[in-house]
């Protein structure tokens, strides 16, 4: 591919949290200014921006995309907004490397952000809309349905117990006891704990979910010969890929998801990785229920199918462990304003390969992360690689 | 998240900050009313289901059945035109016992969604739908069931003109 190396150079992000004071651009802007303020830039540097963000219902907002704009650094300047669903805030990944490496721009700035605490009485509702409007709606379904229903056929297909699936949402909101801007973070919870809260649509219970949350994440992406002028440690974009399937989600084998496959394959080749359970050193895969980290791993080719809750009950996934997943904590723990939550995982692969993770920094100097993300009917897999190495 | 940050950005703010008005807020509804075309294949479904029968759709080329109908085949492009008739008679996929509603307010009763595998159809393809007459400690993945359909003279053209689907024998 004729295309120009990307890496990240810089990033930020405000506290995750329930209930924000600030606007939806208020916050874009505090996220974006620290991004750009972390590597030493200002607007004028700034060639593009592009734009994460949820359906414009969520925030109550129309023309999302364009209301954010100045506060995402896009003042005079071509700006594009992108959506996928809750696959947004990894598809930034290739959205802003786009960008830079086809010589467009030299430097992208790159914003994610939701606010979902502005829907009455409850965020949950905004979600309705996405089941089809005249064979689903009708029988009043929520969203805690697809999760619910897809989570029972994956315990049912491995012989997977709750408590299996328990132990990530325990492991994760320990992680995010670390993070500075964490909603969640509990460092004393234990697997009793999410198995007596409330049962919400079983299999599905109150803990095994992520909240309701405002925030925003931003990032700077720099094209090479930029790049390693404005830092002496990029962190480059070796490999991404993103996959939809149809909206027929009951038309798939809920207890694999194959779009994060095929997504994971595209970034892989791009990469080079040809084992990726060796060269994938830190993952942070998509986790707003914690049965969606254990799903996504065996989609990412990281754990033999039914096999991920091994691995967590190993302390393979653990901070500690020979492949981190979650280290920053995850949506379970360091919230999930869905488009924000995202791109706060590709921000955290930065973070880690530069080992600038502080308490949450994952032991043994990792030189390459995959972030992955998931969305819409059950339906998009999108996924960045980056690594310390610059690709060939 | 370098240590030169002490302190992070984004304010929290409670329900109570917003009820007592402690800080200032809008409260607006947006009115969104829509009619929605079934358009060609969901037609012929809800043509269908007024008529107390579930169709299918077929690809001849991909030999595939799938429902809901849809006007062409996703796979290989084709139109998908050829409507089969299917028994109302599957196996659950997967079930869930849901004791909240859309907005989170609890409900006594569960709900029990489904994703349904109808017989006829090219596995996987089933439809969601709620199950009914059975107790919920009776549910099981692999239970096989029937639609349970409202009177002739009920029926709209809806999904909700199946009432549930229940179990085909008595567990
Ligand atoms: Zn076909």
């Amino acid at each position: 591919m004729s295309m120009r190396r990307v890496a990240v150079v810089g990033a930020g992000m405000t506290r995750f949290v329930r209930r924000a004071m600030e606007t939806p651009k208020e916050l874009a802007w505090h996220a974006a200014r620290m991004a750009l303020d972390s590597c030493g830039l200002t607007l004028k540097d700034v060639g593009g921006v592009c734009i994460g963000s949820a359906p414009d219902a969520f925030d109550g907002v129309h023309m999302k995309g364009e209301y954010l704009s100045d506060g995402s650094g896009a003042w005079g300047k071509p700006v594009m907004r992108s959506f996928v669903g809750g696959g947004t805030g990894v598809f930034l990944g290739p959205h802003g490397w786009y960008h830079a490496a086809s010589g467009l721009f030299d430097v992208v700035l790159v914003v994610a952000e939701e606010k979902m605490s502005s829907f009455y009485p409850h965020a949950q509702a905004a979600f309705v809309t996405i089941f089809d409007h005249t064979t689903e709606r009708p029988l009043k379904p929520n969203l805690l349905w697809i999760f619910a229903l897809e989570m029972n056929r994956y315990m049912q297909t491995y012989g997977i117990s709750k408590r299996d699936i328990a132990q990530v949402a325990v492991k994760n909101k320990r992680n995010a006891a670390d993070h500075p801007c964490a909603m969640l973070g509990e460092a004393n919870i234990t697997i009793e704990d999410v198995l007596n809260s409330e049962v919400l649509a079983w299999p599905v219970q109150r803990l095994d979910v992520s909240p309701v949350s405002d925030g925003a994440v931003a990032i700077v992406m720099a094209a090479e010969g930029v790049a390693e002028r404005i830092t002496d440690r990029p962190v480059w974009v070796q490999g991404v890929g993103w996959n939809l399937d149809t909206a027929y989600w009951t038309n798939r084998d809920l207890a694999y998801p194959a779009y994060v496959e095929r997504a994971a394959r595209m970034a892989y080749d791009m990469a080079g990785v040809r084992e990726p359970r060796k060269e994938i050193h830190i993952v942070e895969p998509y986790d707003p229920f914690d049965y969606k980290e254990l799903h996504h791993l065996e989609g990412l080719l990281l754990a033999d199918r039914g096999k991920a809750p091994e691995l967590t009950a190993q302390g393979v996934t653990a901070r500690e462990g020979a492949m981190p997943v979650c280290p920053s904590g995850g949506l379970l723990g360091v919230g999930n304003p869905i488009t924000a939550a995202g791109l706060m995982k590709v921000a955290e692969l930065f973070w880690q390969l530069r080992g600038e993770a502080g308490a949450r920094q994952v032991p043994g100097k990792p030189e390459r992360g995959l972030a992955q993300a998931w969305g819409d009917l059950m339906q998009v897999g999108t996924v960045t690689i980056l690594g310390t190495q610059r690709p060939a | 998240m370098t240590q030169r940050i002490a302190s992070y950005p984004g304010t929290a703010l409670s329900e109570e900050d917003i009820e007592r008005g402690r800080v200032l807020s809008i409260h607006d509804r947006l009115r969104a009313d829509y009619a929605w075309d079934a358009g060609l294949a969901i037609g012929r479904y809800l043509d269908g289901l007024k008529a107390g029968q579930i169709l299918g759709v077929r690809c001849e080329r991909c030999d595939r059945t799938v429902v809901p109908p849809r006007a062409f085949c996703e796979q290989c492009f084709a139109p998908m035109d050829a409507f089969v008739p299917l028994a109302g008679v599957g196996t659950v996929n997967t079930f869930s016992l849901c004791y909240v509603t859309w907005d989170v307010k609890r409900i006594a009763e569960p709900l029990i969604p489904s994703v349904i595998d109808l017989d006829g159809t090219s596995p996987p393809a089933g439809i969601m739908h709620l199950l009914g007459g059975v107790a919920t400690d009776r549910v099981r993945i692999g239970m096989r069931v029937r639609a349970v359909w409202k009177p002739a003279r009920a029926r709209e053209g809806a999904i909700t003109d199946i009432r549930y689907f229940k179990p085909l024998r008595r567990g």
